[in-house]
């Protein structure tokens, strides 16, 4: 499976309605393919850290058996916007 | 049967106690029905110590760099008394443990029998405190709250 960083990127943003998702495809420092992903969605909000995960992790089960590391960041609109101010 | 017993008994390795080295503890019984891999045998694992982690690798020689870096979180917090379980050991442990955990990737972190995360929670817990308090839950006092002291008494 031939996965790109703007595949990932748009089915995270449809399924997860997010409002802002960054894929980074961290293969050039690994040996098979690698991907660091933040999706802020408002989906997020009220759950703790495994729930947000696992959101995501549901998102790409197709994906992620094809993925060697998979680094996430999930934040709500209301944290993102926090972390831009800083 | 017989070798995924085996296999099973060779991916257990217990980091003692104050001790530099990690100590083999053999013998590990799975679980009647089923090898290392069965959901049976998982649960009385992740329940039998505080802290479970299972690694690619060992603590010593982690074999990821995720792996690693839970190893590396612990450590700061001075956590030396975990069972270690090395996925890359035993294929049956590799897969079942992502089943039970429903949980796609290694490394997995247990606290007290519940599944925390892998190594992007546990640095998150770490960064913001969280693991801290996680760990005071199960009577483990993180080695950095003594550093703080420290620091705060000079």
């Amino acid at each position: 499976m031939e996965l790109s960083a703007d595949y990932l990127r748009e089915k995270l943003q449809r399924d997860l309605e997010a409002e802002h998702v960054e894929v980074e495809d961290t293969t050039p420092n690994r040996c098979a393919s690698s991907f660091r992903v933040l999706v802020v969605s408002a989906k997020f909000e009220g759950k703790p850290l495994l729930q947000r995960h696992r959101l995501v992790n549901t998102c790409l089960s197709e994906e992620l058996p094809h993925i060697h590391a998979f680094e996430q960041k999930t934040l709500t609109p209301e944290q993102w916007a926090r972390e831009q101010q800083k | 049967m017989s070798a995924s017993l085996g296999r099973a008994a060779a991916a257990l390795l217990r980091w003692g106690r104050g001790v530099g080295g990690g100590l083999w503890v053999p013998g590990v019984r799975a679980a009647s029905s089923g090898g290392s891999g069965s959901a049976e045998h998982l649960d009385t694992l992740v329940k039998k110590d505080k802290v479970v982690v299972f690694l690619k690798g060992t603590p010593e020689q982690p074999q990821c760099g995720f792996s690693n870096a839970v190893v590396q979180i612990l450590r700061l917090h001075g956590v030396r008394d975990y069972a270690a379980y090395n996925v890359l050991d035993d294929p049956q442990l590799r897969q079942g443990i992502k089943d039970y955990s429903n949980w796609p990737t290694i490394p997995q972190v247990y606290l007290n029998g519940e599944f925390v995360g892998g190594c992007d929670i546990l640095l998150q817990m770490h960064q913001n405190g969280d693991l801290v308090e996680e760990l005071k839950k199960l009577g483990i006092r993180s080695a950095l709250l003594d550093e703080k002291t420290d620091q705060d008494s000079k």
